[in-house]
């Protein structure tokens, strides 16, 4: 039962990161592969907050907001000059940003590791475990997000843009959508979600160096496309598959040192039996 | 004068689509522009309303010159336009579809009434609000298309191939109803391959071959010209 809970909330994190490639990849139909080092930006802004104030919270809020400004303006500088490019040379600008934000936090911080204060919240027992509050909070919040983006996309006014802006960028001008400001508020909100995952994720591991970003980014990456890459609910799904199985591997002293592998392996097999992720929509072909 | 294009030049690059074009669209009237597939119809229509970029000339609206506003910000001014191909958002609900056509009015109760006059018009509309667009027929997907291209109570409504595609029984049904907007106030310009269809409504048309504008005249006239009727009429 603990292994489960530990999956879900794992599955959490990997779900908010998730969130911010397909919401992207919808929107802006790019895939934005420094969306793992916004991670890092997170992690960082909440290790100088909680050593100089103490509080994981506050660090949390720098986090959303350092993290939504460098969504923004990577959007702006990097990707918004290429709007209408090959696909490739915006995949290309994608993986030198990310290099470019791993190399600047070198320079910043030192590409020594630093270690993580962890908050120390002990645990509860529970379901004949003992589960930490750490993994509860997690769970709990990461589930409030992902509902709250739900009933966004589904029920407001500009959760409809994105959803007109995603299918036909054309049509949603003809409505009078500004298809640009769309684009950086999808930026901003998965930038946003980043930063969430960030604190999630620092309680996670014992250290904070800038490569961090690097291997949830590509786990979240993985559980997008395991969802089928573009779908919000996909993405919710795929994360926290993923996130399960890697705990439930981890716990099995058999095959816990080849769970990275496993984890890829069922990307393999999804991709196999359903080339479009598991609830990915066939795209209709326009003429 | 409503809109008002002059010398109007698009280049796909280094090739001339639109080599300086010019007319005129007065309030209240039906406008045509016909000619053959290639002609430039559907690359006046995108350019005339900010989706792609022009070369040379000059669009003015009610007085305001919107050579280089954006599509978008069009809408906010009374241009609304339904795409060739009708581009409905496939995979949102009907209602979500006309929710997205009043994306630029804010007021609630103007917005119910609104979908309330649709609704009255185009009952089947209302029988599948809750249905995805996409799994609509052909000719119901160009009702929906114009309806929502309504919903922002447009002054000008532009039109790009509203026949293309449809059975010959919604092919009425559609001119019957740019007709019935265009009564209640609405200016409509054309863009038509059915020439025959489109001068009958039409009150002006102008006849376009690759990229220039060869003829203009009533619909009435147009209809009767000799070589009107051998190009695009049949014999």
């Amino acid at each position: 039962m603990s292994v489960l809970l530990d999956g879900l909330s794992l599955g959490a994190i990997y779900a908010l990161i998730a969130l911010g490639y397909t919401m992207v990849y919808g929107i802006a139909k790019m895939l934005n592969f420094a969306h793992g080092d916004i991670i890092m930006v997170g992690a960082y802004a909440i290790l100088t907050l909680l050593n100089t104030t103490g509080n994981p919270y506050i660090g949390l809020l720098a986090a959303i907001i350092v993290c939504t400004i460098f969504g923004i303006v990577i959007e702006r500088l990097a990707y918004k000059p290429l709007r209408g490019a090959s696909p490739l040379a915006v995949l290309i600008t994608a993986i030198g940003v990310s290099y470019l934000l791993q190399g600047v936090a070198q320079l910043v911080f030192g590409s020594t590791s630093k270690p993580v204060a962890q908050p120390g919240y002990g645990s509860v027992f529970l379901f004949g475990a003992n589960i930490s509050y750490t993994t509860i909070i997690t769970l709990v919040v990461g589930g409030i997000i992902m509902a709250a983006l739900t009933v966004f996309v589904k029920k407001t006014r500009t959760g409809h843009a994105m959803l007109a802006v995603s299918e036909d960028k054309g049509a949603a001008q003809l409505m009078g959508i500004n298809v640009n400001r769309i684009i950086m508020l999808t930026f901003a909100i998965g930038s946003a979600l980043a930063a969430f995952a960030s604190l999630f994720y620092m309680w996670q591991i014992p250290s904070v160096q800038p490569t961090l970003g690097a291997m949830p980014g590509i786990k979240a990456f993985t559980a997008a496309v395991i969802g089928g890459i573009g779908s919000i609910p996909g993405a919710m799904a795929g994360g926290v598959l993923l996130g399960v199985i890697e705990k439930i591997s981890l716990s099995i002293p058999a095959v816990s040192n080849y769970t990275t592998a496993i984890e890829f392996s069922v990307l393999i097999l999804i991709l196999l039996v359903r080339p479009i992720g598991l609830l990915g929509k066939k795209r209709r072909e326009k003429v | 004068m409503m809109l008002k294009v002059e010398n109007l030049q698009v280049n796909y690059g280094l090739i001339r689509a639109i080599k300086g074009v010019s007319f005129s669209v007065e309030e209240g009237e039906i406008v045509a522009l016909i000619g053959a597939n290639g002609a430039g119809k559907t690359t006046i229509m995108h350019s005339v309303c900010g989706l792609i970029p022009k070369s040379g000339g000059t669009v003015t609206f009610l007085g305001n010159d919107i050579t280089d506003t954006p599509a978008h910000k069009l809408v906010y001014q009374g241009i609304s336009q339904v795409p060739e191909g009708r581009r409905v958002f496939g995979e949102l609900s009907v209602r979500d579809n006309l929710t997205l056509g009043a994306y630029t009015r804010k007021n609630k109760a103007e917005f119910n009434e609104t979908l309330a006059e649709i609704y009255e018009r185009f009952p089947i509309l209302k029988e599948r609000s809750n249905q995805i667009a996409g799994t609509l027929s052909g000719g119901e997907q160009q009702m929906l298309a114009m309806s929502r291209a309504l919903m922002s109570k447009p002054k000008l409504l532009l039109l790009d191939e509203p026949s293309m595609g449809l059975s010959p029984l919604y092919v009425n049904i559609i001119f019957d109803m740019i007709k019935a907007v265009n009564e209640e106030g609405t200016t409509v310009l054309l863009v038509e391959q059915n020439a025959q269809k489109a001068l009958s409504i039409a009150d002006r048309a102008y006849v376009l071959e690759t990229g220039n504008m060869t003829m203009s005249g009533t619909g009435a006239e147009l209809l009767a010209n000799e070589d009107i009727k051998k190009a695009y009429l049949g014999g």
